[in-house]
Protein backbone atom coordinates (compact mmCIF):
# COMPACT_ATOMS: atom_id res chain seq x y z
CA UNK A 1 0.00 0.00 0.00
CA UNK A 2 1.09 3.75 -0.91
CA UNK A 3 1.83 6.25 1.24
CA UNK A 4 0.22 9.85 1.65
CA UNK A 5 2.59 13.22 1.73
CA UNK A 6 1.84 13.31 5.74
CA UNK A 7 2.94 9.42 5.74
CA UNK A 8 6.22 10.12 3.65
CA UNK A 9 7.47 12.94 5.48
CA UNK A 10 7.37 10.90 8.89
CA UNK A 11 8.72 7.73 7.29
CA UNK A 12 11.76 10.01 6.08
CA UNK A 13 12.22 11.66 9.47
CA UNK A 14 11.70 8.44 11.15
CA UNK A 15 14.33 6.95 8.88
CA UNK A 16 11.91 4.40 7.78
CA UNK A 17 11.60 3.06 4.16
CA UNK A 18 7.84 2.74 4.87
CA UNK A 19 5.16 3.90 7.71
CA UNK A 20 1.31 2.35 8.14
CA UNK A 21 -0.99 4.07 9.84
CA UNK A 22 -1.75 3.38 13.55
CA UNK A 23 2.01 2.97 13.38
CA UNK A 24 3.82 4.83 16.38
CA UNK A 25 7.41 6.22 15.52
CA UNK A 26 9.93 8.40 16.61
CA UNK A 27 10.99 11.13 14.37
CA UNK A 28 13.70 13.61 14.01
CA UNK A 29 12.16 17.49 13.51
CA UNK A 30 13.19 20.55 11.85
CA UNK A 31 11.89 22.82 13.76
CA UNK A 32 10.33 23.06 17.42
CA UNK A 33 8.68 26.19 18.28
CA UNK A 34 6.74 28.07 21.10
CA UNK A 35 5.28 31.42 22.13
CA UNK A 36 4.81 33.53 25.31
CA UNK A 37 2.29 31.29 26.70
CA UNK A 38 3.41 27.85 26.03
CA UNK A 39 7.22 28.52 26.41
CA UNK A 40 7.59 29.40 30.02
CA UNK A 41 5.73 25.70 30.93
CA UNK A 42 8.01 24.16 28.48
CA UNK A 43 11.06 25.11 30.06
CA UNK A 44 10.11 24.03 33.40
CA UNK A 45 9.74 20.74 32.27
CA UNK A 46 12.82 21.30 30.08
CA UNK A 47 15.17 21.95 33.67
CA UNK A 48 13.28 19.06 35.11
CA UNK A 49 14.22 16.76 31.98
CA UNK A 50 17.84 17.68 32.69
CA UNK A 51 18.44 19.03 29.77
CA UNK A 52 22.05 20.57 29.30
CA UNK A 53 21.02 22.85 26.42
CA UNK A 54 18.52 22.84 23.51
CA UNK A 55 19.18 20.15 20.86
CA UNK A 56 20.09 22.64 18.25
CA UNK A 57 20.19 26.82 18.71
CA UNK A 58 18.93 26.89 14.66
CA UNK A 59 15.98 24.49 15.00
CA UNK A 60 14.30 25.90 18.43
CA UNK A 61 11.84 29.08 17.62
CA UNK A 62 10.67 31.32 20.49
CA UNK A 63 8.13 34.38 18.94
CA UNK A 64 6.80 36.16 21.73
CA UNK A 65 3.16 37.05 20.19
CA UNK A 66 -0.25 36.52 22.53
CA UNK A 67 0.15 38.90 25.09
CA UNK A 68 3.03 41.43 23.34
CA UNK A 69 3.78 44.46 23.30
CA UNK A 70 3.51 42.85 27.09
CA UNK A 71 -0.09 44.00 28.35
CA UNK A 72 0.53 43.61 31.75
CA UNK A 73 3.02 42.61 34.71
CA UNK A 74 1.82 38.93 34.02
CA UNK A 75 2.79 39.23 30.64
CA UNK A 76 5.94 40.81 31.26
CA UNK A 77 6.74 38.20 33.19
CA UNK A 78 6.57 35.06 31.35
CA UNK A 79 8.04 37.46 28.42
CA UNK A 80 11.31 38.06 30.87
CA UNK A 81 11.20 34.26 31.41
CA UNK A 82 11.39 33.48 28.03
CA UNK A 83 14.01 36.05 26.81
CA UNK A 84 16.39 34.89 29.27
CA UNK A 85 16.24 31.71 28.40
CA UNK A 86 16.52 32.99 24.81
CA UNK A 87 19.81 34.37 25.34
CA UNK A 88 21.03 31.98 27.50
CA UNK A 89 20.43 29.30 24.76
CA UNK A 90 21.47 31.36 22.49
CA UNK A 91 18.47 30.25 20.27
CA UNK A 92 19.14 31.80 16.76
CA UNK A 93 15.49 32.20 16.07
CA UNK A 94 14.27 33.97 19.07
CA UNK A 95 11.86 37.54 17.78
CA UNK A 96 11.99 40.17 19.73
CA UNK A 97 9.17 42.81 19.94
CA UNK A 98 9.71 45.20 16.80
CA UNK A 99 11.15 42.28 14.63
CA UNK A 100 8.49 39.97 15.98
CA UNK A 101 5.19 38.85 14.25
CA UNK A 102 2.54 36.35 14.62
CA UNK A 103 4.49 33.49 14.54
CA UNK A 104 2.21 31.52 11.40
CA UNK A 105 2.47 34.56 9.47
CA UNK A 106 6.49 35.00 10.79
CA UNK A 107 7.96 31.26 9.86
CA UNK A 108 6.96 31.33 6.49
CA UNK A 109 7.78 34.92 5.49
CA UNK A 110 11.29 34.15 7.10
CA UNK A 111 11.91 31.02 5.39
CA UNK A 112 12.13 29.31 8.23
CA UNK A 113 9.78 26.39 7.37
CA UNK A 114 9.84 24.49 4.02
CA UNK A 115 8.75 21.83 2.04
CA UNK A 116 9.26 18.07 3.46
CA UNK A 117 10.22 19.89 7.29
CA UNK A 118 8.59 18.17 10.26
CA UNK A 119 7.58 20.45 12.77
CA UNK A 120 6.49 20.63 16.01
CA UNK A 121 4.86 23.79 18.01
CA UNK A 122 3.05 24.34 21.49
CA UNK A 123 0.49 26.08 19.62
CA UNK A 124 -2.67 24.56 18.33
CA UNK A 125 -2.42 26.68 14.86
CA UNK A 126 0.99 25.39 13.67
CA UNK A 127 -0.69 23.05 11.29
CA UNK A 128 0.02 25.86 9.48
CA UNK A 129 2.87 25.27 7.42
CA UNK A 130 1.17 22.59 5.93
CA UNK A 131 0.39 25.08 2.97
CA UNK A 132 3.85 25.33 2.25
CA UNK A 133 4.66 20.97 1.27
CA UNK A 134 5.83 20.47 5.53
CA UNK A 135 4.02 18.61 8.23
CA UNK A 136 3.45 20.17 11.01
CA UNK A 137 1.36 20.15 14.02
CA UNK A 138 0.33 21.34 17.27
CA UNK A 139 1.74 20.30 20.68
CA UNK A 140 2.02 20.25 24.53
CA UNK A 141 4.32 22.04 26.61
CA UNK A 142 5.95 18.61 27.70
CA UNK A 143 6.18 17.39 24.05
CA UNK A 144 8.00 21.05 23.62
CA UNK A 145 10.33 20.64 25.89
CA UNK A 146 11.40 17.07 25.24
CA UNK A 147 11.52 18.44 21.10
CA UNK A 148 13.93 21.30 22.68
CA UNK A 149 15.78 18.63 24.52
CA UNK A 150 16.61 15.96 22.39
CA UNK A 151 15.50 16.87 18.78
CA UNK A 152 13.06 14.51 18.62
CA UNK A 153 8.90 13.66 19.02
CA UNK A 154 6.39 10.83 19.13
CA UNK A 155 4.30 10.69 16.52
CA UNK A 156 1.17 8.01 15.72
CA UNK A 157 0.90 7.55 12.05
CA UNK A 158 -2.40 9.47 10.58
CA UNK A 159 -4.69 8.40 8.33
CA UNK A 160 -5.88 10.79 5.64
CA UNK A 161 -8.45 12.67 4.21
CA UNK A 162 -8.05 13.82 0.72
CA UNK A 163 -9.22 16.99 -0.80
CA UNK A 164 -9.79 17.08 -4.50
CA UNK A 165 -9.88 20.64 -5.65
CA UNK A 166 -11.68 21.31 -8.71
CA UNK A 167 -12.06 24.77 -10.24
CA UNK A 168 -11.46 28.41 -9.64
CA UNK A 169 -13.21 30.41 -7.05
CA UNK A 170 -15.17 33.60 -7.99
CA UNK A 171 -14.17 37.44 -7.38
CA UNK A 172 -15.36 38.15 -3.75
CA UNK A 173 -14.26 33.76 -2.38
CA UNK A 174 -11.00 33.36 -1.04
CA UNK A 175 -9.32 30.77 0.91
CA UNK A 176 -11.14 31.68 4.37
CA UNK A 177 -14.09 30.57 2.18
CA UNK A 178 -13.36 27.74 1.19
CA UNK A 179 -12.03 26.07 4.40
CA UNK A 180 -14.95 27.51 6.67
CA UNK A 181 -16.94 25.39 3.86
CA UNK A 182 -15.06 22.05 4.77
CA UNK A 183 -15.53 22.69 8.53
CA UNK A 184 -19.00 23.36 8.09
CA UNK A 185 -19.32 20.08 6.09
CA UNK A 186 -17.29 17.41 8.45
CA UNK A 187 -17.81 19.29 11.65
CA UNK A 188 -15.36 20.22 14.76
CA UNK A 189 -14.27 16.55 15.09
CA UNK A 190 -14.45 15.50 11.36
CA UNK A 191 -11.12 14.63 10.71
CA UNK A 192 -10.03 13.75 14.08
CA UNK A 193 -6.25 12.24 14.15
CA UNK A 194 -6.49 12.39 10.51
CA UNK A 195 -4.22 14.29 7.57
CA UNK A 196 -6.10 16.81 5.76
CA UNK A 197 -4.27 16.36 2.45
CA UNK A 198 -5.52 18.79 -0.38
CA UNK A 199 -4.78 18.76 -4.32
CA UNK A 200 -6.47 18.69 -7.19
CA UNK A 201 -6.32 20.61 -10.98
CA UNK A 202 -7.58 23.62 -8.69
CA UNK A 203 -5.05 24.10 -6.51
CA UNK A 204 -3.24 26.31 -9.14
CA UNK A 205 -6.26 28.69 -8.53
CA UNK A 206 -5.20 29.03 -4.86
CA UNK A 207 -2.43 31.92 -3.76
CA UNK A 208 -0.12 31.04 -0.89
CA UNK A 209 -2.09 33.18 1.27
CA UNK A 210 -4.99 31.48 0.52
CA UNK A 211 -3.03 27.97 0.90
CA UNK A 212 -1.94 29.26 4.47
CA UNK A 213 -5.45 30.29 5.79
CA UNK A 214 -6.54 26.97 5.31
CA UNK A 215 -3.92 24.99 6.53
CA UNK A 216 -4.14 27.43 9.87
CA UNK A 217 -7.90 26.10 10.35
CA UNK A 218 -7.25 21.93 9.72
CA UNK A 219 -7.54 21.60 13.67
CA UNK A 220 -10.66 23.77 13.27
CA UNK A 221 -11.79 20.24 12.05
CA UNK A 222 -9.83 18.15 14.50
CA UNK A 223 -6.98 17.64 12.27
CA UNK A 224 -3.67 16.37 13.16
CA UNK A 225 -2.33 18.15 10.25
CA UNK A 226 -3.16 19.97 7.21
CA UNK A 227 -0.65 19.84 3.82
CA UNK A 228 -0.70 20.76 0.15
CA UNK A 229 0.63 19.33 -2.78
CA UNK A 230 3.81 21.30 -3.42
CA UNK A 231 3.66 22.98 -6.98
CA UNK A 232 5.56 26.17 -9.05
CA UNK A 233 3.92 28.75 -6.37
CA UNK A 234 4.71 26.92 -3.54
CA UNK A 235 8.44 26.55 -5.11
CA UNK A 236 8.27 30.20 -6.21
CA UNK A 237 7.20 31.17 -2.43
CA UNK A 238 9.92 29.43 -0.69
CA UNK A 239 12.87 30.76 -3.24
CA UNK A 240 11.67 34.12 -2.38
CA UNK A 241 11.40 33.25 1.70
CA UNK A 242 15.00 31.84 1.78
CA UNK A 243 17.25 29.51 0.67
CA UNK A 244 17.08 26.28 3.20
CA UNK A 245 16.57 23.12 0.90
CA UNK A 246 13.18 21.60 0.80
CA UNK A 247 12.58 18.53 -0.21
CA UNK A 248 8.60 17.36 -2.15
CA UNK A 249 6.69 14.51 -1.08
CA UNK A 250 3.82 13.69 -3.78
CA UNK A 251 0.99 11.15 -2.38
CA UNK A 252 1.54 7.36 -3.88
CA UNK A 253 -0.57 6.49 -6.72
CA UNK A 254 -1.77 4.03 -4.42
CA UNK A 255 -2.17 5.79 -1.04
CA UNK A 256 -4.87 5.00 1.07
CA UNK A 257 -7.33 7.83 1.94
CA UNK A 258 -10.40 7.61 3.99
CA UNK A 259 -12.71 9.53 2.32
CA UNK A 260 -12.28 11.50 -0.81
CA UNK A 261 -14.01 15.15 -0.97
CA UNK A 262 -14.14 16.71 -4.19
CA UNK A 263 -14.50 20.16 -3.49
CA UNK A 264 -16.11 22.39 -6.62
CA UNK A 265 -14.14 25.94 -5.36
CA UNK A 266 -16.62 27.75 -8.17
CA UNK A 267 -19.36 26.86 -6.38
CA UNK A 268 -18.37 28.00 -3.54
CA UNK A 269 -19.98 30.96 -1.52
CA UNK A 270 -18.91 33.35 1.27
CA UNK A 271 -18.98 31.77 4.13
CA UNK A 272 -19.34 32.76 8.17
CA UNK A 273 -19.31 30.79 10.85
CA UNK A 274 -21.75 31.77 13.52
CA UNK A 275 -21.03 31.62 16.83
CA UNK A 276 -20.19 29.91 19.23
CA UNK A 277 -18.30 27.02 16.98
CA UNK A 278 -16.14 26.97 13.21
CA UNK A 279 -18.22 24.22 11.96
CA UNK A 280 -21.54 26.43 12.85
CA UNK A 281 -21.20 27.87 9.11
CA UNK A 282 -24.12 29.78 6.80
CA UNK A 283 -23.43 30.95 3.28
CA UNK A 284 -23.49 35.23 2.92
CA UNK A 285 -26.89 34.77 1.40
CA UNK A 286 -28.60 33.34 4.78
CA UNK A 287 -26.70 35.07 7.06
CA UNK A 288 -30.04 37.63 7.93
CA UNK A 289 -29.61 40.92 9.52
CA UNK A 290 -26.80 40.51 12.15
CA UNK A 291 -25.47 43.81 13.55
CA UNK A 292 -21.84 44.18 14.90
CA UNK A 293 -20.03 46.29 17.69
CA UNK A 294 -16.91 45.68 16.32
CA UNK A 295 -14.35 44.61 12.89
CA UNK A 296 -11.58 42.38 13.36
CA UNK A 297 -8.91 42.17 10.47
CA UNK A 298 -5.89 40.10 10.94
CA UNK A 299 -4.48 36.99 12.97
CA UNK A 300 -2.42 33.70 11.65
CA UNK A 301 -5.59 32.74 9.70
CA UNK A 302 -6.04 36.52 7.51
CA UNK A 303 -3.14 38.99 8.52
CA UNK A 304 -1.16 38.36 5.34
CA UNK A 305 -0.45 40.95 2.53
CA UNK A 306 -3.08 39.38 0.00
CA UNK A 307 -5.98 40.18 3.12
CA UNK A 308 -4.61 43.54 3.82
CA UNK A 309 -5.38 44.10 0.12
CA UNK A 310 -8.41 42.81 -0.56
CA UNK A 311 -9.54 45.03 2.67
CA UNK A 312 -8.24 48.07 1.46
CA UNK A 313 -9.77 47.46 -1.97
CA UNK A 314 -12.89 47.74 -0.32
CA UNK A 315 -11.91 50.41 2.24
CA UNK A 316 -10.38 52.93 -0.10
CA UNK A 317 -12.57 55.88 -0.06
CA UNK A 318 -14.92 54.43 2.36
CA UNK A 319 -15.80 55.42 5.89
CA UNK A 320 -16.72 52.76 8.38
CA UNK A 321 -20.04 52.70 10.01
CA UNK A 322 -21.17 54.92 12.65
CA UNK A 323 -20.37 54.04 16.16
CA UNK A 324 -18.66 50.33 14.95
CA UNK A 325 -15.02 49.51 16.00
CA UNK A 326 -12.83 48.31 13.59
CA UNK A 327 -9.22 47.17 13.93
CA UNK A 328 -6.95 45.92 11.08
CA UNK A 329 -3.51 44.10 12.50
CA UNK A 330 -0.92 43.23 10.26
CA UNK A 331 0.72 39.67 10.65
CA UNK A 332 4.43 41.23 10.77
CA UNK A 333 6.55 43.80 10.46
CA UNK A 334 6.92 43.05 6.64
CA UNK A 335 3.14 43.18 6.43
CA UNK A 336 3.06 46.30 8.32
CA UNK A 337 5.75 47.98 6.45
CA UNK A 338 4.27 47.24 3.11
CA UNK A 339 1.05 48.17 3.81
CA UNK A 340 2.84 51.67 4.17
CA UNK A 341 4.82 51.26 1.06
CA UNK A 342 1.64 50.47 -0.52
CA UNK A 343 -0.62 53.16 0.78
CA UNK A 344 -2.79 50.72 2.63
CA UNK A 345 -2.22 52.54 6.25
CA UNK A 346 -3.47 55.58 4.66
CA UNK A 347 -6.26 54.46 3.12
CA UNK A 348 -7.54 52.21 6.40
CA UNK A 349 -6.50 55.36 9.03
CA UNK A 350 -8.39 57.76 6.56
CA UNK A 351 -11.77 55.05 7.09
CA UNK A 352 -11.36 55.42 10.46
CA UNK A 353 -10.14 52.11 11.22
CA UNK A 354 -7.48 51.49 14.16
CA UNK A 355 -4.22 50.09 12.52
CA UNK A 356 -2.18 48.08 15.13
CA UNK A 357 1.49 46.77 15.52
CA UNK A 358 1.80 43.06 14.98
CA UNK A 359 0.63 41.10 18.02
CA UNK A 360 -2.47 38.28 18.44
CA UNK A 361 -4.13 40.62 20.61
CA UNK A 362 -7.71 40.27 19.82
CA UNK A 363 -7.76 37.07 18.26
CA UNK A 364 -7.86 35.47 21.79
CA UNK A 365 -9.19 38.22 23.96
CA UNK A 366 -5.81 38.97 24.87
CA UNK A 367 -5.83 42.80 24.23
CA UNK A 368 -6.39 45.25 22.16
CA UNK A 369 -9.80 44.79 21.43
CA UNK A 370 -12.12 42.98 24.37
CA UNK A 371 -15.74 42.19 23.63
CA UNK A 372 -18.21 43.76 26.35
CA UNK A 373 -21.05 41.50 27.55
CA UNK A 374 -23.90 41.22 24.61
CA UNK A 375 -21.22 42.54 21.98
CA UNK A 376 -20.88 40.90 18.62
CA UNK A 377 -17.83 40.68 16.59
CA UNK A 378 -16.94 39.87 13.10
CA UNK A 379 -13.66 38.50 12.74
CA UNK A 380 -10.82 37.06 10.05
CA UNK A 381 -9.56 34.61 13.20
CA UNK A 382 -10.35 31.17 13.55
CA UNK A 383 -11.91 30.47 16.64
CA UNK A 384 -15.51 31.59 17.90
CA UNK A 385 -15.61 29.38 20.71
CA UNK A 386 -17.65 31.22 24.26
CA UNK A 387 -15.62 34.43 25.36
CA UNK A 388 -12.92 33.73 23.09
CA UNK A 389 -12.73 37.62 22.42
CA UNK A 390 -13.59 38.61 25.89
CA UNK A 391 -16.88 38.49 27.97
CA UNK A 392 -18.41 35.15 27.85
CA UNK A 393 -21.73 36.24 27.03
CA UNK A 394 -20.45 38.38 23.61
CA UNK A 395 -20.37 36.61 20.06
CA UNK A 396 -17.81 36.28 17.45
CA UNK A 397 -18.73 35.23 13.53
CA UNK A 398 -15.56 34.18 11.75
CA UNK A 399 -15.42 35.35 7.92
CA UNK A 400 -12.72 36.38 5.67
CA UNK A 401 -11.30 39.42 5.51
CA UNK A 402 -13.48 40.63 2.53
CA UNK A 403 -16.74 40.14 4.36
CA UNK A 404 -15.12 41.59 7.22
CA UNK A 405 -14.43 45.10 5.60
CA UNK A 406 -17.56 44.98 3.70
CA UNK A 407 -19.40 44.48 7.17
CA UNK A 408 -17.43 46.87 8.31
CA UNK A 409 -19.02 49.76 5.89
CA UNK A 410 -22.20 48.92 6.85
CA UNK A 411 -22.26 48.25 10.69
CA UNK A 412 -23.79 45.06 10.17
CA UNK A 413 -22.07 41.08 8.38
CA UNK A 414 -22.84 42.19 4.53
CA UNK A 415 -21.70 40.45 1.38
CA UNK A 416 -19.03 42.23 -0.46
CA UNK A 417 -20.54 41.50 -3.79
CA UNK A 418 -23.70 43.67 -3.27
CA UNK A 419 -21.49 47.00 -2.41
CA UNK B 1 0.85 -4.81 34.04
CA UNK B 2 -3.06 -5.69 35.54
CA UNK B 3 -5.11 -3.08 37.38
CA UNK B 4 -8.13 -3.61 38.39
CA UNK B 5 -11.30 -1.14 39.73
CA UNK B 6 -14.52 0.35 39.29
CA UNK B 7 -16.03 2.48 36.55
CA UNK B 8 -16.80 5.77 35.99
CA UNK B 9 -18.77 6.61 33.16
CA UNK B 10 -19.23 9.63 31.06
CA UNK B 11 -20.53 10.26 26.85
CA UNK B 12 -19.60 12.19 24.07
CA UNK B 13 -16.62 15.11 23.42
CA UNK B 14 -16.16 15.57 27.71
CA UNK B 15 -13.73 18.10 26.92
CA UNK B 16 -10.68 19.73 29.03
CA UNK B 17 -12.53 22.42 30.37
CA UNK B 18 -14.77 20.37 32.56
CA UNK B 19 -12.13 18.08 33.65
CA UNK B 20 -10.48 20.94 35.12
CA UNK B 21 -11.97 24.57 34.60
CA UNK B 22 -9.91 27.19 34.01
CA UNK B 23 -10.41 28.72 37.01
CA UNK B 24 -8.42 26.36 38.77
CA UNK B 25 -5.40 26.51 36.19
CA UNK B 26 -3.30 29.13 38.36
CA UNK B 27 -1.71 26.39 40.03
CA UNK B 28 0.04 22.81 38.49
CA UNK B 29 0.07 21.35 41.96
CA UNK B 30 -1.22 18.01 40.90
CA UNK B 31 -2.97 17.07 44.41
CA UNK B 32 -4.33 20.58 44.25
CA UNK B 33 -5.51 19.83 40.63
CA UNK B 34 -6.86 16.64 41.51
CA UNK B 35 -9.26 17.93 44.28
CA UNK B 36 -11.22 19.62 41.37
CA UNK B 37 -10.96 16.52 38.83
CA UNK B 38 -14.14 16.40 36.94
CA UNK B 39 -16.15 18.99 39.01
CA UNK B 40 -18.33 20.69 35.89
CA UNK B 41 -19.62 16.97 34.82
CA UNK B 42 -19.60 14.97 38.05
CA UNK B 43 -19.61 16.57 40.99
CA UNK B 44 -19.52 13.66 43.21
CA UNK B 45 -15.86 12.04 41.23
CA UNK B 46 -13.67 13.27 43.97
CA UNK B 47 -15.56 11.69 46.84
CA UNK B 48 -16.29 8.26 45.46
CA UNK B 49 -13.02 7.73 43.38
CA UNK B 50 -11.03 5.25 44.91
CA UNK B 51 -7.20 4.44 43.77
CA UNK B 52 -6.81 2.05 40.76
CA UNK B 53 -10.12 2.97 39.55
CA UNK B 54 -11.00 3.69 35.45
CA UNK B 55 -12.79 6.34 33.63
CA UNK B 56 -14.99 5.25 30.45
CA UNK B 57 -15.69 7.26 28.00
CA UNK B 58 -17.35 7.17 24.15
CA UNK B 59 -16.20 9.63 21.64
CA UNK B 60 -13.65 12.16 21.22
CA UNK B 61 -12.24 12.18 25.28
CA UNK B 62 -10.74 14.88 26.07
CA UNK B 63 -11.72 17.69 23.57
CA UNK B 64 -10.31 21.30 23.29
CA UNK B 65 -7.68 23.48 24.84
CA UNK B 66 -4.01 21.42 24.98
CA UNK B 67 -3.65 22.24 28.84
CA UNK B 68 -1.72 19.36 30.19
CA UNK B 69 -3.52 20.02 33.27
CA UNK B 70 -6.52 17.23 32.68
CA UNK B 71 -4.46 14.45 32.19
CA UNK B 72 -2.50 15.31 35.59
CA UNK B 73 -5.45 15.83 37.20
CA UNK B 74 -7.09 12.70 36.00
CA UNK B 75 -4.15 10.57 36.99
CA UNK B 76 -3.63 12.50 40.23
CA UNK B 77 -7.03 11.75 41.23
CA UNK B 78 -6.50 8.00 41.98
CA UNK B 79 -8.02 6.95 38.60
CA UNK B 80 -5.58 4.30 36.94
CA UNK B 81 -6.55 4.47 32.72
CA UNK B 82 -9.27 5.97 30.74
CA UNK B 83 -11.40 3.94 28.13
CA UNK B 84 -12.61 5.76 25.10
CA UNK B 85 -13.83 4.93 21.85
CA UNK B 86 -11.68 7.87 20.30
CA UNK B 87 -9.41 10.65 22.41
CA UNK B 88 -9.17 14.17 21.22
CA UNK B 89 -5.34 14.42 19.47
CA UNK B 90 -3.56 16.51 21.55
CA UNK B 91 -5.14 15.33 24.65
CA UNK B 92 -4.34 11.81 23.50
CA UNK B 93 -0.56 12.66 23.71
CA UNK B 94 -0.38 14.52 27.12
CA UNK B 95 -1.84 11.69 28.18
CA UNK B 96 0.68 9.44 27.44
CA UNK B 97 3.23 12.29 28.06
CA UNK B 98 2.23 12.70 31.62
CA UNK B 99 2.04 9.40 32.50
CA UNK B 100 -1.45 8.37 32.33
CA UNK B 101 -2.89 4.86 30.58
CA UNK B 102 -5.40 5.54 28.09
CA UNK B 103 -6.90 2.85 25.89
CA UNK B 104 -9.00 3.19 22.61
CA UNK B 105 -11.89 0.19 22.35
CA UNK B 106 -15.54 0.76 21.09
CA UNK B 107 -16.55 -2.31 22.67
CA UNK B 108 -15.80 -1.45 26.21
CA UNK B 109 -16.70 1.90 25.65
CA UNK B 110 -20.21 1.12 24.92
CA UNK B 111 -20.31 -2.42 26.99
CA UNK B 112 -19.16 -0.72 30.56
CA UNK B 113 -21.42 0.44 32.82
CA UNK B 114 -21.00 3.15 35.92
CA UNK B 115 -20.19 0.98 38.75
CA UNK B 116 -18.74 -2.19 36.84
CA UNK B 117 -15.63 -3.52 38.24
CA UNK B 118 -13.20 -3.88 35.86
CA UNK B 119 -9.53 -5.19 34.81
CA UNK B 120 -6.81 -4.26 32.63
CA UNK B 121 -4.11 -5.80 31.59
CA UNK B 122 -2.14 -2.85 29.89
CA UNK B 123 0.26 -5.85 28.41
CA UNK B 124 -2.14 -7.26 26.43
CA UNK B 125 -4.92 -4.51 25.67
CA UNK B 126 -7.44 -7.16 27.30
CA UNK B 127 -10.31 -5.38 29.61
CA UNK B 128 -12.10 -8.09 31.57
CA UNK B 129 -15.97 -6.57 33.00
CA UNK B 130 -15.76 -8.60 36.09
CA UNK B 131 -19.86 -7.75 36.89
CA UNK B 132 -20.69 -8.90 33.33
CA UNK B 133 -18.72 -11.35 32.76
CA UNK B 134 -17.39 -10.03 29.88
CA UNK B 135 -14.19 -9.61 27.74
CA UNK B 136 -12.99 -6.68 25.37
CA UNK B 137 -9.69 -6.43 23.33
CA UNK B 138 -8.17 -3.39 22.78
CA UNK B 139 -4.94 -2.49 21.07
CA UNK B 140 -2.14 -3.18 23.46
CA UNK B 141 0.28 -0.08 23.51
CA UNK B 142 3.25 -0.64 21.58
CA UNK B 143 6.92 -0.78 22.98
CA UNK B 144 7.62 2.69 22.62
CA UNK B 145 4.27 4.34 24.50
CA UNK B 146 5.13 1.49 27.18
CA UNK B 147 8.26 3.03 28.05
CA UNK B 148 6.97 6.40 28.13
CA UNK B 149 4.54 4.74 31.17
CA UNK B 150 6.80 2.95 32.91
CA UNK B 151 8.83 5.87 33.04
CA UNK B 152 5.88 7.54 34.62
CA UNK B 153 5.82 10.22 31.74
CA UNK B 154 8.08 11.51 29.05
CA UNK B 155 10.04 13.82 31.83
CA UNK B 156 11.67 10.86 33.35
CA UNK B 157 11.76 9.35 29.83
CA UNK B 158 13.40 11.94 28.38
CA UNK B 159 16.06 12.14 31.75
CA UNK B 160 16.77 8.28 30.95
CA UNK B 161 17.49 9.05 26.92
CA UNK B 162 19.09 12.16 26.66
S1 LIG C 1 -3.44 34.93 15.98
FE1 LIG C 1 -4.90 33.88 17.30
S2 LIG C 1 -5.01 31.77 16.62
FE2 LIG C 1 -3.18 32.72 15.71
S3 LIG C 1 -1.52 32.17 17.09
FE3 LIG C 1 -2.31 34.16 17.73
S4 LIG C 1 -3.88 33.69 19.30
FE4 LIG C 1 -3.44 31.79 18.19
Amino acid sequence: MGMTMTQKILAAHAGLKEVKAGQFIEADLDIVLGNDVTTPVAINEFKRMGAKGVFDKKKVVIVPDHFTPNKDIKAAEQCKRIREFAVSEDIENYFEVGQMGIEHVLLPEKGIVTAGDLVIGADSHTCTYGALGAFSTGIGSTDMAAGMARGKAWFKVPTAIKFDLRGEMTKWVSGKDVILHIIGMLGVDGALYKSMEFMGEGLKNLTMDDRLAMANMAIEAGAKNGIFMVDDKTIAFLKEAGDKPYTVYAPDPDADYDETYIIELGKIRPTVSFPHLPDNTRIIDEVGDVKIDQVVIGSCTNGRMEDMRIAASILKGRQVAKNLRVIIFPGTQKVYLQCINEGLARIFVEAGAVFSTPTCGPCLGGHMGILAAGERAIATTNRNFVGRMGHPESEVYLSSPAVAAASALTGKISNPELL
Amino acid sequence: MLNKGKAFKYGDNVDTDVIIPARYLNTSDHAELAKHCMEDIDADFVNNVRCGDIIVATKNFGCGSSREHAPIAIKASGISCVIASTFARIFYRNAFNTGLPILECDEAAARIEAGDEVEVNFATGEIRNITKNETYQAEPFPEFIQKIINCDGLVNYVKENI
